[in-house]
């Protein structure tokens, strides 16, 4: 019975954050503390992996693209993920802040699916001999980076706010159905030259798995990739918020 | 519903606009493609179905912002809103007008276009029944973008931008299908596939689009 009643106090606690007052004061004391862990997470894992870990036996020292590759990938994607459940949770309970956050999340999203294609260009450059290649992993990701635009465009297109956060709500939910087709659609047309996953907790499945020399300070950077991203969506969705406020403190200004 | 379809028909012929210019656009950009890859037949006839499917979807996407816009400007929309019907019903009608003035004549131009880079018969076949079974999912999705954008003004560009991207899937089984045949390869596989890209769109997309319809009337 316990556990249960716990978690809808969590439940609880989740829907109050609609609340702009308490997501402010909330974020304002968790901020600091979240930059401080990017910043020791992001400074270690990049200087542990670029100078500290040796170069692989096959690639070399271009193998160090990885702490930047992975991380800025998984960021994109989890990042559109959360831009998914930000647009449900306002469409079905009006979560304002919900919303705010998924608007912050795109432009930092889109920037992290641009850091892993580019990064990954020049990491195939010298590995595959070439910068890009129509390969599924490599398509999608580009795919995904389209979805983000139009996202970004639909938002700064519509000048009411609730009728810009609806629509590109909706946009976002029929988007993620139609990326996640794009997904597998992708597969579908092309082999991959692009290796699968090998960044993986679980062990026994795995056949081919990255060694551990690798893995430790790319964990950390992983980390930090996502502390980073969870700061600048703070400041992102309270930026959003502030300018909200000062666009009602003008409406009642003029009214009065 | 049936009224609204048949009225939303007529409007396309008589009007001007979509009915027949899509079916030329699609020719020009036919016409055009040798200039730009060279006239080599066998090369032509290799990159056909791509670019016949390619034309299409361009084609398709011409009309799209009068799907609602017009209506939505003259305030016929407001009154559909306000009528027994429901929006649901209102959006598949206008898209069965759509597919009818735009994705049926594209799909029966296209084999007559294949003639010109030099298809086979087989290849044509499955060309056209391709396009039958994925040019419904080419309006169903217009239609849902040009609803999203129906309150932005000159949201032509926008709306490319916003439909664009969804007309992925589509493409790639579409093109795919004709593709495999060429090849000898197995086509069965990406027709299914079109056929319920198709399906789920029908199934899906008139709930979203009646909802951003509704925001942007509201």
């Amino acid at each position: 019975m316990a556990p249960t009643r716990k978690l809808k106090g969590y439940w609880d606690a989740f829907w109050r954050l609609a609340n702009p007052k308490v997501f402010m004061g909330w974020s304002r004391r968790l901020l600091p503390f979240i930059i401080v862990m990017a910043a020791f997470c992001l400074s270690t894992g990049l200087i542990w992996g670029f100078f500290f870990t040796p170069d692989d036996a096959r690639q070399g020292s271009t193998v160090k693209i990885i702490y930047l590759h992975v991380p800025a990938a998984l960021v994109a994607i989890n990042g559109y993920l959360l831009m998914f459940f930000g647009s449900l949770f306002w469409l079905i309970r009006r979560q304002h802040v919900s919303v705010l956050i998924a608007k912050a999340t795109a432009p930092i999203g889109m920037a992290m699916t641009a850091i892993a294609l580019l990064t990954g260009a020049i990491w195939g450059q010298p590995m595959w001999g070439t910068y890009w290649v129509w390969d599924p992993r490599l398509t999608s990701f580009f795919v995904l980076f389209l979805f983000y635009i139009g996202y970004i465009v639909l938002w700064s297109a519509i000048e009411d706010h609730d009728t810009a956060a609806d629509l590109t709500s909706i946009l976002a939910l029929v988007g993620s159905g139609f990326a996640l087709l794009s997904r597998y659609a992708v597969l579908f047309w092309s082999q991959g030259l692009h290796q699968g996953t090998t960044v993986a907790i679980s062990d026994g499945v795995q056949q081919e798995r990255i060694s551990d020399v690798f893995f430790q300070p790319l964990l950390l950077s992983m980390a930090g990739f996502c502390l980073m991203f969870l700061a600048l969506l703070l400041i992102g969705t309270r930026t959003e918020l502030r300018a909200r406020r000062l666009k009602m403190f003008e409406v009642r200004e003029q009214m009065l | 519903m049936i009224k609204l379809f048949r009225r939303d028909l007529t409007l396309a012929v008589r009007s001007g606009g979509g009915f027949g210019l899509a079916l030329i656009f699609f020719l020009i950009v036919v016409v055009l493609v040798p200039f730009a890859i060279g006239s080599d037949q066998i090369m032509l006839s290799k990159v056909a179905p791509g670019v016949l499917w390619l034309g299409a979807l361009l084609a398709c996407l011409l009309s799209l912002d009068r799907v609602f816009g017009l209506d939505f400007e003259d305030g016929t929309l407001d009154l559909l809103a306000t009528s027994p019907i429901p929006l649901e019903g209102v959006y598949l009608a206008k898209v069965a007008a759509h597919w009818l003035t735009t994705g049926l004549p594209l799909t029966l131009a296209a084999p007559m276009y294949g003639l010109m880079f030099n298809l086979d018969f087989e290849v044509q076949q499955l060309l056209f029944l391709s396009l039958l079974f994925g040019t419904p999912a080419l309006s169903l999705i217009g239609s849902f973008g040009s609803s999203l954008v129906l309150g932005v003004k000159r949201g032509g560009l926008l709306l490319s931008l916003l439909v664009l991207p969804l007309y992925i899937p589509t493409l790639i089984f579409g093109a795919q299908v004709a593709r495999s045949a060429a090849t000898g390869q197995n086509f069965q596989v990406p027709l299914v596939l079109i056929s319920i890209v198709s399906l789920i769109t029908l199934a899906i997309l008139p709930f979203a689009a009646a909802a951003a319809l509704r925001i942007n009337l509201r």
